[in-house]
């Protein structure tokens, strides 16, 4: 298949991504608890502006300001019946700046989670998650996304229904998962599992990674859990600047630019092919992580040990996927849900 | 272990293995076997508060321990709360009737454009879980949501939860207000939420983070016990 970023990734050894999303506009003056995805249309050049600022520092793929346009988010606002219109516009103001920057930039659009748990354990089934992940992919397609990006997801069941939204859509695709819990997802998967859940896939995606979660050191931690596993696509690394302090009214991410040029490079190190930020990203940010991947040399797979000395600690001892982790409470064990 | 297929006849175990068999079904989700061993306990005469406390919160108890320590992860914590609420609601009319000592209640929701509940459901099940009386309010709860509850409830502790960068200041926004209105001495402000830390917690003016379900359960008991001694008559 050749579209956009395939090319990109065939034509070169790393590629940046972009930064936050939700702390930029809050820097624009989002008030906390409405739909950033509203601003599309009722701020479109607060969004424009988002998206330069990506491309300008650097960037040679953003994700559009689509994260909770699917219908069951937006119905929270009273918008589920805008999927379509706010999707379209969020990849259509995302396609001309990516066409006006002289440059081939990839306009990928975001699809976050449902926000739902699925079945069996919740009530979301997989039609109906197929469903509105199909109905956000085909607004991003009409408004021109190279490829759509699904992100911060932690049920490989969701992960799964996206893939195959966008299969229906026939669109090119990235995937990326939150691992915030003890170094895996919140349902539990490690990395080595996710690598093996994304093999199965039939519509496989061009590439697949880790964003959010906590902190740049734990997101490294994953990207050497996916490598590790052996992959076959290029791995994504899209870590927080840091961890989210309150100050005077707003939240702020600590990590420096310095410490996500650092990580940048290392992410590379790891393993990555496509690095970029999460939450806490800034341009500023996204200009010093582009300097130190153009002018530092690649060095060698870090250990855990040069990981928490450039980023600090991890947050917990173990992810999963050394045989190290916490041992569970002595039991009878005379049965087992059988499963 | 051996003889993995063997049933095991509940009724045939004594108080101590059948106290112990229900720690095991509790950890494995097994809701059927958690309203049998209540059962059983009821007909041997156990009252239902020593049902609840020793049996159900006491097995809760290691589900949490092992959530807590990344041991169990949110699916597994789901099938242990659905059996635990399987032995609730035989309980519950029953620990009405007797009078058993209620060890406090909360008002929990997930703050205003935020429509995940997931880690607020698993606490609003894990505090069920060890006793306390649980006010559910849903997603997305303005201002006027959490203000109405309080008055209307009279909890001890307020409970929110927030999942996005985008939604976490507005818990910010519910503790200014109680604060304007004086009212924020009168509860226990609890907050959590995956993007959220210790450090947010006391920033935003909450009496606590809680990083998980487990934690939450740990911190509510320790402010009730606080709350209790400052009540307590000077002797």
């Amino acid at each position: 298949m050749t579209n956009a970023l395939s090319k990109l990734l065939d034509s070169r050894d790393w590629l940046m991504a972009d930064g936050a999303t939700g702390t930029n506009l809050f820097n624009m003056g989002l008030m906390s608890g409405d739909a950033p995805e509203m601003w599309n249309v009722d701020e479109s050049a607060k969004i424009t502006a988002l998206y330069k600022g990506a491309a300008d520092a650097g960037s040679d793929i953003f994700l559009t300001n689509s994260f909770g346009a699917n219908a069951s988010r937006l119905k929270l606002h009273g918008a589920e019946g805008r999927v379509h219109e706010l999707n379209k516009v969020a990849a259509e103001l995302g396609r001309d700046v990516a066409d006006q920057s002289g440059r081939t930039i990839i306009v990928a659009g975001s699809v976050g989670p449902t926000g739902e748990i699925m079945s069996p354990m919740g009530s979301l089934t997989h039609e109906r998650a197929v469903e509105m992940f199909h109905e956000q992919a085909e607004g991003l397609k009409a408004g021109g996304a190279d490829v759509l990006w699904v992100e911060t997801i932690s049920a490989a069941e969701e992960f799964i229904a996206a893939a195959e939204a966008f299969a229906l859509a026939d669109m090119p695709w990235c995937g990326t998962m939150s691992f915030d819990t003890a170094g895996r997802t919140m349902m539990g998967l490690t990395s080595a599992d996710m690598v093996k859940k994304v093999g199965k896939i039939a519509h496989q995606p061009l590439a697949f990674g880790a964003n959010c979660g906590v902190g740049a050191s734990d997101l490294l931690r994953t990207v050497l859990g996916f490598a590790a596993a052996g992959p076959t696509l290029p791995i994504i690394a899209k870590g927080n600047a840091g961890i989210p302090k309150y100050h005077d009214g707003h939240i702020h991410y600590d990590g420096t630019p310095e410490l996500m040029a650092d990580y940048a490079v290392l992410a590379r190190d790891c393993g990555a092919k496509i690095i970029g930020g999460c939450c806490g990203t800034t341009p500023e940010h996204l200009v010093a992580m582009r300097e130190a991947l153009e002018t530092r040399p690649r060095g060698d797979v870090p250990t855990l040990e040069q990981i928490t000395t450039a980023l600090g600690g991890f947050s917990s001892a173990s992810d999963g996927t050394d045989g190290a982790g916490p041992e569970a409470s002595p039991r009878r064990g005379r049965r087992r849900r059988s499963e | 272990m051996s003889d993995q297929d063997d049933d095991i006849i509940l009724s045939e175990l004594n108080d101590e293995d059948l106290v112990a068999q229900m720690f095991d079904d509790l950890y494995d989700g097994m809701k059927e076997e958690i309203e049998d061993g209540v059962n059983i306990l009821l007909e041997r005469g156990w009252p239902p508060y020593r049902i609840l406390t020793e049996a159900l919160v006491g097995g809760m108890t290691i589900v949490g321990h092992d959530f807590r320590d990344g041991i169990l992860f949110v699916p597994e914590v789901l099938l242990a709360a659905n059996a635990m609420k399987g032995g609730m609601f035989i309980l519950k009319p029953l620990l009405a009737e007797t009078g058993a000592p209620r060890v406090g209640k909360m008002v929990i929701g997930t703050v205003k454009g935020d429509i995940h509940d997931i880690g607020k459901n698993l606490v609003g099940m894990m505090m069920e879980g060890a006793g306390f009386e649980v006010v559910d309010l849903g997603i997305n709860n303005s201002v006027e949501s959490y203000l109405g509850a309080l008055e209307t409830e009279q909890p001890d502790i307020l409970g929110m939860s927030a999942l996005l960068t985008t939604t976490m200041p507005y818990m910010k926004v519910v503790i200014d207000t109680l604060i304007e209105k004086g009212m924020r001495d009168d509860y226990v402000v609890l907050v959590g939420g995956a993007p959220l830390n210790e450090e947010f917690g006391k920033a935003i003016g909450a009496d606590a983070y809680c990083r998980d379900a487990a934690v939450a359960v740990e911190t509510a008991k320790t402010f009730m016990a606080r709350k209790h001694n400052q009540g307590a008559p000077a002797a």
